[in-house]
């Protein structure tokens, strides 16, 4: 048997941190902000997570140190983007660089090792049913950011703000209110998800560990339409790829090709949205008087 | 008027803006009384835009003062004009394409139930909203399927569920067709009933007459005329806009065609069927019609811009049915679009280059290179020519007005001496002043024996230029008629799509 409730757990398990950091680039997308700094936030949050728990013996702390520093992270992006309006992609990848550096080169001071830390006493995140209550707090997560989105006055401004901020300003909203708000949450979620990967999908840090999971992030913040259900699914869908990645490693195939899956994944899947994209604007009548 | 001791809804009191190098308004003094719909007229560039950017807290006033009620205001930002009962209808209007119409006329004002919008109240406020003041509107509509009319709806809708007891309206019928700008007016008339008070900033005289009570004129920043709507003429207005007599609706001479230069036979595109035109030599054919009844396509289709399905285009015997856009203007075609910031001009490219474009393959081409000098003196020619404002040639074309931008490029295409010109809406958004000389430029054009295929949606335009007019209904030439023939009555009937049979184009 291929497809069983192991695979749907490992499923499960790989899913979790992509979408807690998509969730937050969902928001921001609502809000306006091109967020594609969720890579470096999340590798921000692995190692605050597992140096914290190291030294107070807690995970939880770990958890909390690691939603803070990701969020005060995130304030690159707030403050570069939205008060001095720079590009949000170029401050995004350079947020993205300068996490795998930062990290590395603390990991060696802090440590005094290189490559990999991971210690039988590092405390990790408890489980329950399988899952760390973290898993647990992410779907919590999308039902919270559907409703807040679609019917909260909260929600409905911060959609306003993302699509029209001239519009949204002459009636009297903030624009940069609600997208440093989107930012900073996007920074505690993608905190969080560095936690469920650094205490709870394993227990270790490794240097650059994150491994491209943000950037996945952000393809399921598109392939979702920047929809917390939406997200939900394309990251159930990636989380499946990475799952089958390692069922098929036990089939045989070499590791190179099986943890390619979910980014093989990716490609495909943004490619089929992009082609239906173009394809249902090609069909839809053109507007002749703007 | 009976002098009664009720204080005016808006008066403004020596407003004066000082911005580098210009005084955009001096000392201007405005009232307006509750209940009226108050016209303030004025060229671009008068000061009207700034005068109401200071009325709703948008700028501030370098001196003066202002009073609502009679009480005296000072306004940091729009929301607090709008606490005070002002409302703001932008000439690009403030929505969200993507959110709903209740959405949107709720927006920083929404009805709330356990902390959530409640949506169901909001959608019974837009509906109750609508049939109080005649703005029927689908609450449940995304606003960016709507088309500009509603779009127009749901804005006012959104300052009448903040209680705006003043609306501004900033050029609001600029978008609109002659039959959205008439049912504007009915909503407005109807809310000036109810004791709400309109502004209107326009520089239309023609609405300004049928929909107003009283008028102020600005020019250079001052006020030059306050008149009563019912008291005064458009040609009085248009002579306080623009400091002297402006000869208006002017129709102007026939010209004497000669061979045919664009023969157009079934041609049948997306949005055009079966439509056949000739134009000659030394004659203007006029297409009139409602926006979107296919002539901005088949514009596009003679241009090359859009494939024809069917159908024959030659110019000057030549066929051009499936040419390109290169090689139709190879053949002897000049074009002026509709869009000149989008389509017809490179907004950050400089006035010299911007005139230069079209001509670099030909006059100002050499040995494949384009020497500055050329373009440089090119570009003063036309500058002096066609009388464009511009600081200098180096300046982006998007630094000149409206106006200037326009005559820059119908300057531009004038100077290919094409056999054929497609102009479409000459004039839209340009100052009275302007639209005098470029009507000119486009009957000499016509004079020196060029013919002209003139798209326009204002009917005075099409009855001053053309010598036939075509009239378009739903991608069909419904109705043709000759220069005397097409009085305002029967263009408009036609336009409607109220023609009874087409009559026969005398060839």
């Amino acid at each position: 048997m291929f497809f069983d409730s192991d695979l749907l757990m490992s499923a499960l398990r790989a899913l979790t941190p992509i979408l807690l950091a998509a969730l937050g680039g969902a928001l921001c997308e609502r809000a306006g902000v091109f967020n594609i700094g969720l890579e470096g936030m999340m590798l921000m949050g692995c190692f605050t997570s597992v140096a914290t728990s190291w030294f107070t013996g807690s995970a939880w702390l770990g958890v909390l140190a690691a939603a803070l520093a990701a969020a005060a992270y995130s304030l690159i992006l707030a403050v570069g983007a939205v008060t001095l309006r720079g590009d949000a992609v170029v401050l995004g990848i350079a947020m993205n660089l300068l996490a795998v550096g930062l990290t590395s080169f603390l990991l060696r001071t802090v440590f005094g090792v290189q490559g990999t830390f991971d210690d039988p006493s590092l405390a990790g995140l408890p489980l329950i049913g399988g899952f760390t209550p973290l898993a647990y707090l992410a779907f919590v997560a999308v039902a919270v950011a559907a409703v807040m989105l679609s019917r909260s006055v909260w929600g409905l401004r911060l959609r306003g703000v993302g699509e029209a901020p001239d519009a949204a300003a002459t009636l009297g909203v903030s624009p940069a209110k609600y997208k440093y708000a989107a930012v900073l949450i996007s920074g505690v979620l993608c905190g969080l998800a560095g936690a469920q990967l650094a205490l709870g999908n394993v227990t270790l840090f490794s240097e650059n560990m994150t491994a491209g999971r943000g950037w996945i992030a952000v393809v399921a913040v598109m392939l979702g339409r920047a929809a917390p259900v939406g997200v939900l699914l394309a990251a159930l869908l990636f989380g499946l790829a990475e799952a089958a990645g390692f069922r098929l490693q036990g089939v045989g195939l070499p590791q190179q090709a099986t943890d390619a899956a979910p980014y093989v994944v990716t490609l495909v899947a943004l490619f089929l949205s992009t082609a239906r994209r173009r394809r249902r604007t090609a069909n839809s009548p053109s507007g002749a008087t703007t | 008027m009976t002098p009664q001791p009720v204080d005016p809804a808006v008066e403004l009191r020596g407003i004066t803006k000082r911005f580098p190098g210009t005084l955009a308004n001096d000392s201007v003094d405005l009232t307006v009384q509750r209940g009226e719909i108050h016209a303030l007229m004025g060229e671009n560039g008068a000061g009207k835009s700034t005068l109401m950017s200071i009325l709703y807290g948008m700028e501030r006033a370098d001196a003066g003062s202002i009073r609502i009620d009679g009480r005296e205001v000072t306004f940091g930002d729009p929301s607090a004009a709008m606490a005070a009962g002002l409302g703001m209808v932008h000439q690009s209007f403030k929505l969200f394409d993507s959110l709903t119409v209740a959405e949107n006329v709720v927006y920083a004002a929404e009805p709330r139930r356990f902390g959530l919008v409640d949506r169901a109240a909001a959608r019974r406020r837009v509906r109750e909203l609508a049939e109080e003041h005649g703005l029927a509107v689908d609450p449940d509509a995304r606003v960016g399927e709507l088309p500009v009319g509603l779009r127009q709806r749901v804005e006012i809708l959104k300052l009448l569920h903040r209680g705006a007891r003043t609306l501004i309206l900033d050029e609001p019928t600029a978008v609109l067709t002659p039959a959205e700008a008439d049912a504007l007016f009915a909503v407005l008339k109807s809310l000036a009933a109810q004791g709400r008070t309109v502004i209107l900033v326009t520089h239309k005289l023609r609405e300004v007459l049928e929909g107003s009570d009283n008028v102020t004129v600005l020019r250079d920043g001052r006020v030059v005329a306050r008149l009563v709507t019912a008291e005064t003429s458009a040609d009085e207005i248009a002579a306080a806009m623009t400091g002297r007599a402006v000869e208006l609706d002017r129709v102007h001479a026939p010209g004497t065609p000669g061979d045919v230069v664009l023969d157009v036979r079934d041609l049948t595109t997306d949005a055009v069927h079966d439509v056949g035109i000739t134009v000659h030599a030394g004659e203007i054919v006029g297409i009139a019609g409602v926006a979107g009844n296919g002539q901005s396509e088949l514009i596009e289709a003679l241009a090359g811009l859009r494939p024809v399905a069917s159908g024959q285009v030659s110019l000057k015997g030549r066929d051009i049915t499936h040419a390109s856009a290169t090689e139709r203007r190879a053949q002897g075609l000049a074009y002026v679009p509709e869009d000149r910031h989008a389509v017809g001009t490179a907004p950050a490219a400089s006035v010299a280059e911007n005139l230069a474009m079209g001509h670099h393959r030909t006059s100002l081409s050499s040995k494949g290179l384009l020497p500055p000098a050329s373009v440089r003196a090119h570009a003063g020619r036309l500058i002096e020519r066609f009388g464009i404002k511009a600081a200098n040639p180096e300046v982006p074309a998007s630094a000149l007005s409206g106006g200037n931008l326009q005559k820059l490029l119908i300057g531009r295409e004038l100077a290919h001496e094409a056999p054929l010109l497609l102009v479409e809406q000459p004039t839209r958004g340009v100052d009275i002043g302007a639209i005098q000389n470029i009507h000119d430029q486009i009957v000499a054009y016509r004079d020196a024996g060029h013919a002209v295929l003139l798209v326009s949606a204002e009917l005075s335009e099409i009855r001053g230029l053309a010598d036939r007019v075509l009239v378009m209904y739903e991608g069909r030439v419904t109705a043709t008629y000759t220069k005397d023939e097409a009085d305002e009555r029967a263009l408009g009937l036609a336009m409607a799509g109220g023609a009874v049979a087409p009559t026969e184009a005398v060839d």
